[in-house]
């Protein structure tokens, strides 16, 4: 399935992007560097590394809101061919939320808690839509909380009245409020109980296939991107270190970082395995290792690994990994 | 207790309630009030009566005709006393809405817009902080007319920098929350933000406030007052002081003149103190005790244990 939405020109196109934290006595910090990926129309794409990774940088980039330190230094965020990073201040707000909108994690600070949750709702709805009907608006506030299970009745209550799986369901009925084409949904399921986060994934998926929405999942959990998921998208300490479907990153992954990653994760055949830790701890952004910036955890290392780092081998057409491992296997450099 | 620390106003007055030094301010308060408000009715003269008084007449001892005595024109204190609260109330409430409003939004602005404009907001309060309020407030006033609107002016526009750092302090912390970032997410501009979304979560803090500044308010007028730079045509506490002071009640033994002004002003600074503490607790019942604390634990425990299962041994339990 995968290559045959390849074919088509892409809604979302993010190429060699670079941002910086910018501290003025000290230098700055490389929060993101090189990132190259796309997004079909209906595409559900995993955004998966650990904490301090630029998973959530790369989020905010997309919707132009790093704070202040934050600086875009090179690259470039196409939505359908509009370039976003040229865009004046006025023409990004009125695109936020009717193109690209956001599922928060932690959903209870997300939301105001001294105002109704219908009231957050027509929120976007009366930012980016010319609805002053009051019951016009109601009325759609109320069938978007009937779209994700929650009776409209609720619609006057506040945030802490609702339970934390309510709470979730409502921050993506605002997500959905003015029918975005893409939805960044920011570690939707972190905080919830396991029936919970099912529940929420299962209705994920089903918006997905009613509405044709693009889905960038950010999250830290495997087997949350391998419910969801087309492709995925690994990141290590602001760099992309493997990118290819689903089903590849689970079976063939050619990038340590990724089978350490896999290792790390329980497998339900083997019940009586330990897992996998993957020693050290993440890259610090103002002190990176020379050459690639996994060598100081990697079980591979050689020679060359502290020379540079790797840029993206096409291991396949349609898999890239950062990792001279994978360069025997592949034609040159992808990228 | 899944309630708000910030949310709900029904909250709000059931902590209040429980809080006796709160209900005694705000008892205190009302009365003032009441006071203020009906004092046509109250008084046993009118306080504008042209009065044709004798040399007997001045500083006489109370009486059933004079409660409280008379002044050092021969007026009726107990009518003064009660009218004085007019002025004092007025001062106090419009003085302390002018205070809060600029401190309210120069906090606001500050804390919310950071940066450069955060920097000079922030050191403008200050310059202000740092200038001696009372001896420019003398100055202004001498220069002025001294009239009851520029009294109020003055106060209100020297006495806002306290509100500005509490509102510009609480806007910091209030503005790092998910929400913002949310609404900003949506499109929302500053202006939007600060005021749908930021602006609840600051005002029951500045609710706090105002009460607290109503005093302080009330007090500048009183010592302006008394130093002789109130309003010839109104009579305030302050200026009843003034006037005992400066002829000769002292000297002339009339406790009665000088009293009840005196009792007037801290009865309402008082109650705007009390009041003031009462809702900062009820607002914030972090305050009044942990939420952790032995005895809160202990109380909700016993509400919750079970009721012993042999009957004979429920004591008066139907």
């Amino acid at each position: 399935m995968p290559h045959a939405i390849l074919d088509r020109p892409p809604l979302l196109e993010v190429s060699h992007l670079d941002v910086d934290y910018v501290d003025p006595p000290h230098p700055p910090a490389a929060a993101l560097r090189g990132i190259t990926f796309t997004l079909q129309r209906g595409e559900a794409l995993g955004i998966v590394g650990e904490s301090g990774c630029g998973k959530s940088t790369l989020m905010l980039t997309l919707l132009r809101l790093l704070p202040a330190a934050g600086r875009i230094v090179a690259g470039s965020v196409r939505l359908d061919g509009v370039e976003l990073l040229d865009l004046d201040a006025r023409a990004m707000a009125a695109l936020r939320w009717k193109r690209i909108a956001m599922i928060f994690q932690g959903a209870m600070n997300a939301l105001n808690p001294v105002r109704t949750v219908g009231e957050q709702i027509a929120e976007a709805i009366r930012r980016h839509e010319d609805v002053t009907n009051r019951r016009a608006l109601d009325r759609r506030v109320s069938e978007l909380l009937d779209l994700v299970g929650i009776a409209a009745s609720r619609r006057e209550q506040y945030p802490f009245q609702y339970s934390g799986g309510m709470r979730q369901r409502a921050m993506i009925a605002m997500a959905l409020a003015c029918s975005p084409d893409i939805v960044i949904a920011d570690e939707p399921t972190t905080a919830l109980d396991v029936m919970i986060q099912a529940q929420i994934l299962q209705l994920l998926a089903d918006l997905r296939r009613q509405l044709q929405l693009s889905i960038l999942l950010v999250t830290h959990d495997l087997g949350i991107v391998a419910e969801l998921c087309d492709r995925v998208l690994v990141m290590y300490g602001g760099v992309m270190a493997e990118y290819a479907d689903a089903d590849t990153i689970y079976n063939g992954a050619a990038h340590p970082y990724t089978q350490a990653l896999l290792q790390a994760f329980p497998d339900p055949t083997q019940p009586a395995q330990k897992l996998a830790a993957i020693p050290g701890a993440p890259p610090r952004l103002t002190d990176l290792p020379p050459g690639c910036r996994f060598t100081p955890r990697c079980p591979h290392v050689f020679a060359r690994c502290h020379t540079a780092q790797p840029p993206l081998y096409a291991v396949t057409p349609a898999h890239q990994a950062s990792c001279f491992r994978a360069e025997t296997t592949s034609g040159g450099a992808h990228a | 207790m899944m309630e708000q620390a910030t949310g709900g106003y029904r909250g709000v007055w059931r902590r209040l309630r429980r809080n006796p030094m709160g209900m005694i301010g705000l008892a205190m308060l009302v009365t003032a009030i009441g006071v203020a408000l009906l004092a046509p009715w109250l008084s046993p003269y009118d306080p504008n009566a042209i009065i044709r008084v004798t040399i007997l007449d001045i500083y006489q001892s109370p009486s059933p005709a004079h409660w409280l005595g008379t002044d050092d024109a021969g007026r009726d204190v107990l009518t003064n006393f009660l009218y004085g609260a007019r002025v004092s109330l007025t001062v106090g409430f419009f003085a302390s809405f002018i205070a809060v409003s600029i401190g309210g939004l120069l906090g606001l602005s500050a804390g919310f817009l950071g940066g450069r404009t955060e920097g000079v907001l922030m050191r403008f309060t200050d310059i202000m902080l740092v200038i001696p309020d009372l001896p420019l407030a003398v100055v202004i006033v001498a220069l002025t007319k001294p009239s009851l609107t520029n009294i109020i002016l003055v106060i209100g526009l020297l006495g806002w920098t306290g509100t500005a750092r509490l509102v510009r302090a609480q806007t910091m912390s209030v503005k790092q929350r998910k929400f913002v970032l949310r609404a900003r997410a949506v499109g929302a501009g500053n202006r939007y933000i600060m005021h749908r979304h930021i602006f609840p979560l600051v005002l029951p803090l500045m609710v706090v406030n105002t009460v607290l500044v109503i005093s302080l308010a009330i007090l500048n007028e009183s010592t302006l007052s008394f130093l002789g730079l109130g309003d010839p045509a109104t009579l305030s506490w302050g200026q009843m002081l003034n006037y005992a002071f400066t002829r000769g009640a002292m000297s002339a033994g009339a406790w009665w003149a000088l009293i009840p002004p005196g009792f007037g002003i801290v009865w309402v600074v008082l109650a705007c103190t009390l009041l003031g503490q009462g809702l900062e607790q009820a607002l914030n019942p972090r305050l009044l005790t942990h939420h952790l604390a032995a005895d809160r634990t202990l109380t909700s425990h016993r509400r919750l244990q079970p009721a012993p299962t042999s009957e004979g041994a429920t004591p008066g339990n139907r």
